[in-house]
């Protein structure tokens, strides 16, 4: 690349951060423009209901934009856009507090697995309704017997000629009641080494023989199901990529996961208090200064870290784009979900007993939210794999250390 | 792009990593050290490395620099911290250019600038008065007399202050100890009457001394920005130092981590390597998290000093705090994963762990930068 050239994309990306935030200025409502909350949230699917009239014109307008996926091809759906203008939408609906019109893990991450795994009907079939909005996925890995060691898993497919046969459970299944399809990794080969064994399915959850039931956690919420599937028949044509090889499909999704989880935060549906903000309203200063040293230094540590992670994650976005690669991204989920762990403890601090309201009189809702994100803190650091194994991958892939 | 090295940086970078590699070894370091070098440094050497056009990498083309900014200082500034290749880079190219190049009259930097980028010249910045860094509790005086002014005072830690042609000397013309506001800086010959250098020997094997100002007296034009008015020139050109040293960190951590790396996948203990127990996988791995993170504040403060000087001191503190930790990080669990041989003076670890104590001290360690990022948070 000249530098003509790069002053001109330079000069398109102001541009088009200009039209985009005029475009957004003509058309996200004034209601959509605040803190979004749990109940608030869409996720779209068969039975959804927008939460307002104005959540509904707003979801419909991103849409007919190409702006859900801003990323992906136009032939699917998508905006076919450039990852940095995609940067660009996601920078200027923060800048005026724009809510997310539609939240899903087909987007963030069964979607862009499908783009690269899936055959042409599957893409043809499911991206298009996944921008839509229409079908809200489920994700099928976990099992009781199989957690970090994902590749255990047994629920099995069986191959009955033109459909498979699928008899098991799976566990931790986010929303899977409030889900219309499901993406499984199921054993098709029981004889196989443990991960040549395993196919990726698509699964669609009103196909008989599925049930689910709701677990509850500690944050109070309880989002996530156990999934069973006794004797359930799933067409053939629902296996992605080759049989007996889901598991790079699994693998690459994984990725899309991690990073998700590594920006949590950013796009919480709760109120998020800042804890330089926190500490102005609950600490005592002298001099300027926060009077408890140790809390001071605890806050200190934890901006350092957040700004750290912050610049981190802009680098891997540079070096996406200028196709550098780097060990950067591999290290962002254990980064980004500890520094989140870290963060809601020292809110907890910081606030002392205000901080530990569950609910109701005496606590306001930005209090009440903190110990809600604290209890749901901890979950980060297990789910998409656990800070444990965070560093097994590292210590494998990244530094090449020999395996035991 | 500021957090990715453009092609003429990467360039920059395997020149220097190779030139490094090949002229100035570790091994160079402990020669220097057990024979007892008078100068600390190789100046053979520094002429190669000024050659290079290393001395005047942050000089502007009309001074004979190079003008390859602070992102281009930095991958030079790291690839000599994998190497602990001791020269006056630090001390004279960065920090004494800086002070002139920020602060000098035109004929200073006429005159200076051109000859530290030939490597002729070398200054050295004789600031601190305590064992810790406190950059504006100064004692050492200046008195306005007839001809220009009188200084008087003690220096210690003046890093390349007993082998500098130029001292940099920071002294009060007012106010009070602990004031910013008062200070002034003033070049100094290194052999002008009155002065008293001590080289003293630290863990690192490098270059500083004590320095002693007795009736130092110097003109008008020994004056560096405006009487008084030093802490505005002074505290950028700390600011710069930090970032850095905290580049050379960089490439301290790195290499001393990539040998232990290197070390856990060829040792055998329990008839396994050792690098295949999870206790020290998940060390390592963490440390990894710790680099990628030093990596982007890094590169982020190198930029900062060309393209948003404003949010400098902020970036500044961020890198050396987080560097310091860093270095103290992977140095101490280098030398334990070593085992035995990491304490052994034959095993080059120990260098890397003694010149990262040493650097974590220069213009402000852990606490101190702590403290500032909080105040300049407004908490
Ligand atoms: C909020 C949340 C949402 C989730 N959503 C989904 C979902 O939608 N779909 C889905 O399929 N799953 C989901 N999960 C499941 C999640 O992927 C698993 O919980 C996770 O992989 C850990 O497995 P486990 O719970 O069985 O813990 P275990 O694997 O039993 O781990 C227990 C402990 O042992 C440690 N450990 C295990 N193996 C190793 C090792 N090799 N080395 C070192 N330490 C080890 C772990 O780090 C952990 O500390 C979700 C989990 C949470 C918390």
């Amino acid at each position: 690349m000249t530098a003509a050239d790069r002053s001109s994309t330079v000069q398109d990306l102001e541009q088009f951060r200009l039209d985009v935030r005029q475009w957004l200025e003509d058309n996200c409502p004034e209601s959509q423009r605040q803190p979004i909350t749990p109940e608030e949230q869409y996720f779209g699917g068969r039975n959804a209901t927008f939460p307002s009239e104005d959540a509904r014109i707003w979801f419909e307008r991103f849409r007919d934009k190409g702006w859900v996926c801003p990323e992906w091809p136009t032939e699917y759906g998508g905006g076919g856009l450039s990852p940095q203008q995609g940067k660009v939408i996601k920078e200027e609906m923060k800048a005026i507090r724009a809510r997310t019109p539609l939240y899903g893990i087909g987007i963030w991450m069964l979607g862009p697995a499908l783009l690269e795994f899936g055959n042409e009907a599957q893409k043809q079939q499911h991206i298009r309704d996944i921008i839509d909005g229409k079908v809200r996925w489920a994700q099928g890995y976990s099992e009781p017997g199989s957690g970090s060691d994902l590749a255990s898993l047994q629920c099995k497919a069986e191959d009955m000629g033109d459909h498979f046969l699928v008899n098991g459970s799976k566990i931790w299944t986010t929303a899977a009641d409030k889900c219309d399809w499901i993406f499984c990794l199921v054993r098709t080969d029981p004889d196989a080494k443990k991960q040549e064994g395993i196919s990726f399915l698509l699964i669609d959850m009103d196909d008989p023989g599925i049930t689910t039931t709701p677990i509850e956690l500690i944050s109070g919420e309880s989002e996530f199901c156990q999934t069973f599937f006794d004797n359930v028949r799933v067409p053939k044509e629902n296996l992605v990529g080759e049989l007996n090889a889901g598991w790079s499909v699994a693998k690459a999704l994984l990725v899309h996961e991690r990073k998700l989880m590594s920006e949590i935060g950013s796009d919480s549906p709760r109120e998020v208090v800042v804890p330089n903000q926190a500490a102005r309203q609950y600490l005592e200063f002298e001099d300027g200064k926060i009077a408890d040293a140790e809390l001071r230094s605890r806050l200190v540590d934890y901006d350092m870290e957040m700004h750290a992670v912050g610049l981190t994650h802009f680098r891997t976005f540079e070096e996406k784009v200028a196709g550098v690669r780097s060990a950067a991204p591999l290290v962002m989920k254990y980064v980004g979900t500890e520094a989140e762990k870290q963060k809601s403890e020292l809110l907890l601090a910081i606030m002392g007993s205000q901080g530990l309201g569950w609910e109701g009189e005496g606590f306001n809702r930005a209090e009440i939210d903190t110990l809600r994100l604290w209890a749901m803190s901890y979950a980060m650091t297990i789910a998409g794999g656990t800070s444990e194994v965070q560093l097994n991958v590292i210590a494998k892939n990244v530094l090449e250390l020999p395996q035991g | 792009m500021a957090l990715v090295l453009n092609e003429e940086q990467q360039f920059l970078q395997d020149t220097a990593r190779e030139f490094l590699k090949t002229n100035a070894p570790v091994e160079a370091l402990r020669t220097l050290r057990d024979e007892r070098n008078k100068t600390g440094y190789d100046s053979a050497l520094w002429q190669q490395m000024a050659e290079l056009g290393w001395a005047s990498i942050i000089l502007p083309e009309e001074y004979g620099g190079l003008d390859f900014g602070f992102l281009g200082l930095g991958v030079v500034m790291e690839e000599a911290g994998r190497t602990l290749t001791a020269s006056p880079l630090f001390a004279s190219a960065v920090v004494g250019a800086s002070a002139i190049l920020l602060g000098g009259t035109p004929s200073q930097k006429e005159t200076l600038l051109p000859a530290i980028a030939a490597g002729e010249t070398t200054l050295a910045l004789a600031l601190e008065e305590h064992n810790r860094h406190k950059p504006h509790s100064i004692a050492t005086t200046a008195e306005t007399t007839d001809d220009g002014y009188v200084l008087n005072g003690r220096k210690t830690f003046v890093l390349d202050g007993h082998s500098a042609n130029q001292i940099l000397v920071v002294a009060r013309s007012a106010g009070d100890t602990g004031d910013s506001a008062g200070l002034s800086l003033f070049l100094v010959s290194g052999d002008a009457p009155g002065i008293q250098r001590q080289r003293t020997l630290m863990a690192d094997s490098r270059n500083a001394a004590n320095i002693t100002l007795d009736n130092v007296a110097v003109g008008p034009e020994a004056l560096v920005g405006e009487a008084g008015q030093g802490w505005s020139v002074l505290e950028p050109v700390l600011d710069r130092g930090r970032v850095a040293m905290a580049a050379e960190m960089m490439g301290i951590a790195l290499e001393c981590f990539e040998r232990t790396v290197a070390y856990l996948k060829e040792r055998e203990q329990f008839g396994a390597l050792i690098g295949s127990f999870q206790a020290l996988q998940h060390r390592a791995a963490f440390m990894q998290t710790q680099l990628e993170l030093a990596r982007s504040v890094v590169l982020q403060a190198l930029s900062a000093v060309d393209e948003t000087p404003e949010q400098l001191p902020l970036l500044a503190s961020l890198a050396k705090a987080r560097l310091n930790d860093l270095a103290q990080l992977v140095t101490n669990e280098a030398v334990q994963m070593h085992g035995g041989i990491g304490v052994t003076d034959e095993m080059e670890i120990g260098f890397f762990l003694k010149r990262a104590r040493v650097a974590m001290q220069v213009f402000g360690d852990t606490s101190f930068h702590k403290d500032r990022y909080a105040t300049l948070c407004g908490y």
